[in-house]
């Protein structure tokens, strides 16, 4: 039986090293250029034919559009055009990543925590940059919560300092935990399938459901990253 | 787990700074602005064609209210050729009436002068016809044959004793 955690691994196709750092192009990178090939060819070529009824494929371009449009109007507010580019690239980088992991032999860069902690910093940082730039220090009262009486200032803003500075962990840590723990799960249960021969028709029923529940996950993972950023950025904006 | 393994950490994040990067560059300059160029034209079609039918709707609303002025104005003029067409006929009736009257009035009074004129003459011609019967008459029972104008008077004198 393979090892479950194999399919993690990272193997340099293009070794690389720029003053003694490692740039080597890997699988990984490999499926993060694949993923942003597919996004923009599926996006501009879908709508090359500008069809005022749109077809399937213009009807799901239009569809993630005006998804991630209506979220952050819902959740940002009008504020929130500005980083509506953003919050798509996100959306789609992180969608693309964790469905292209669903076809066998692929990479699933989604599944490192080092990928999903460095877009959880790029959300933090920008997030608390523009906080800071739109309210100066009064963003520091984020961290005391309005009308709670100033003796309690001593609990409260280490409690809200710490809640802050874990956005980017649990945002990371939920993206990564989700996709590895899932992918491991298939893996195991494909391991179960072959060592159990004519018995394995169990474990293979049991993948089946859980093969639609990983693509179901996948896509919510992608929505709750962009949704929880477009809290954060709410957050800045208008404060608590 | 190869996750946690730092050996590879530079390079993921090194691509994945230089993949995001032009996905976002992608994004902005050349998907999204597609997409929402094609719903903003769609959006503007459909209110396009809603301007359209409102205006259309007014316009017929017009060619409504402009038909029932005519309708209204040619049942006015209708009512009224109507009402001097029975005036007409009435004027007319009532003179055609005063002329057949004036006619018939006429017609009356020469009768009756006719009538006067044979009376007369009927008169007359009894006079004659009794002086001749009296005077034949005389004659017979008689054997006196008298003058016609002696008989006359005599009728004369009678009839006006009769009388």
């Amino acid at each position: 039986m393979a090892n479950p955690v194999e399919q993690f691994k990272i193997q340099p196709l293009v070794p690389l090293e720029v003053g003694g750092v490692n740039l080597s192009f890997t699988n990984s990178a490999l499926f993060m250029v694949v993923s942003i090939v597919l996004v923009t060819a599926f996006l501009t070529l879908s709508v090359r034919g500008r069809a005022l009824v749109p077809g399937r494929w213009q009807s799901l371009a239009e569809i993630f559009y005006e998804f991630v449009a209506n979220m952050i109007r819902d959740n940002v507010g009008s504020e929130g055009r500005k980083y509506f580019p953003f919050i798509f690239s996100l959306f789609m980088f992180v969608l693309f990543g964790n469905l292209l992991g669903m076809i066998p032999y692929t990479f699933t860069y989604t599944s490192h925590i080092i990928v999903t902690f460095g877009l959880a910093v790029v959300v933090f940082v920008g997030v608390t940059i523009i906080g800071f730039a739109r309210h100066g220090f009064g963003y520091l009262r984020m961290f005391f919560p309005h009308g709670a009486p100033l003796a309690t200032a001593v609990i409260l803003v280490p409690i809200e300092l710490i809640s802050y500075c874990s956005r980017p962990f649990s945002l990371a840590i939920r993206l990564f935990a989700n996709m590895t723990v899932g992918h491991i799960i298939l893996k195991v249960m494909a391991g179960f399938v072959v060592a159990l021969g004519v018995f394995g028709i169990v474990p293979m029923a049991f993948l089946g459901g859980v093969t639609i529940l990983e693509f179901g996950i996948a896509v919510l993972q992608a929505y709750v990253f962009a949704i929880l950023s477009c809290i954060y950025l709410h957050d800045a904006i208008h404060m608590h | 787990m190869p996750q946690f393994d730092p050996t590879f950490f530079s390079t993921q994040l090194f691509w994945l700074f230089v993949t995001f990067t032009l996905l976002y560059v992608l994004m902005s300059t050349l998907a999204m602005p597609k997409i929402g160029a094609v719903l903003e034209e769609r959006q503007r079609k459909i209110d396009d064609n809603l301007d359209k039918a409102a205006q259309l709707k007014a316009e017929a609303e017009t060619a409504i209210a402009l038909y029932e002025k005519a309708l209204a104005e040619s049942r006015a003029q209708a009512q009224a050729i109507l009402r001097s067409a029975g005036d007409e006929m009435t004027k007319q009736a009532e003179e055609r009436q005063k002329l057949l009257g004036e006619r018939l009035a006429q017609q009356v009074k020469a009768g009756e002068a006719r009538i006067n004129a044979a009376k007369e003459q009927a008169l007359t011609h009894v006079r004659d016809i009794a002086t001749e019967a009296a005077k034949t008459a005389a004659a017979k029972l008689t054997g006196v044959t008298h003058e016609d104008a002696t008989v006359a008077q005599a009728v004369a004198a009678a009839l006006e004793e009769g009388h």
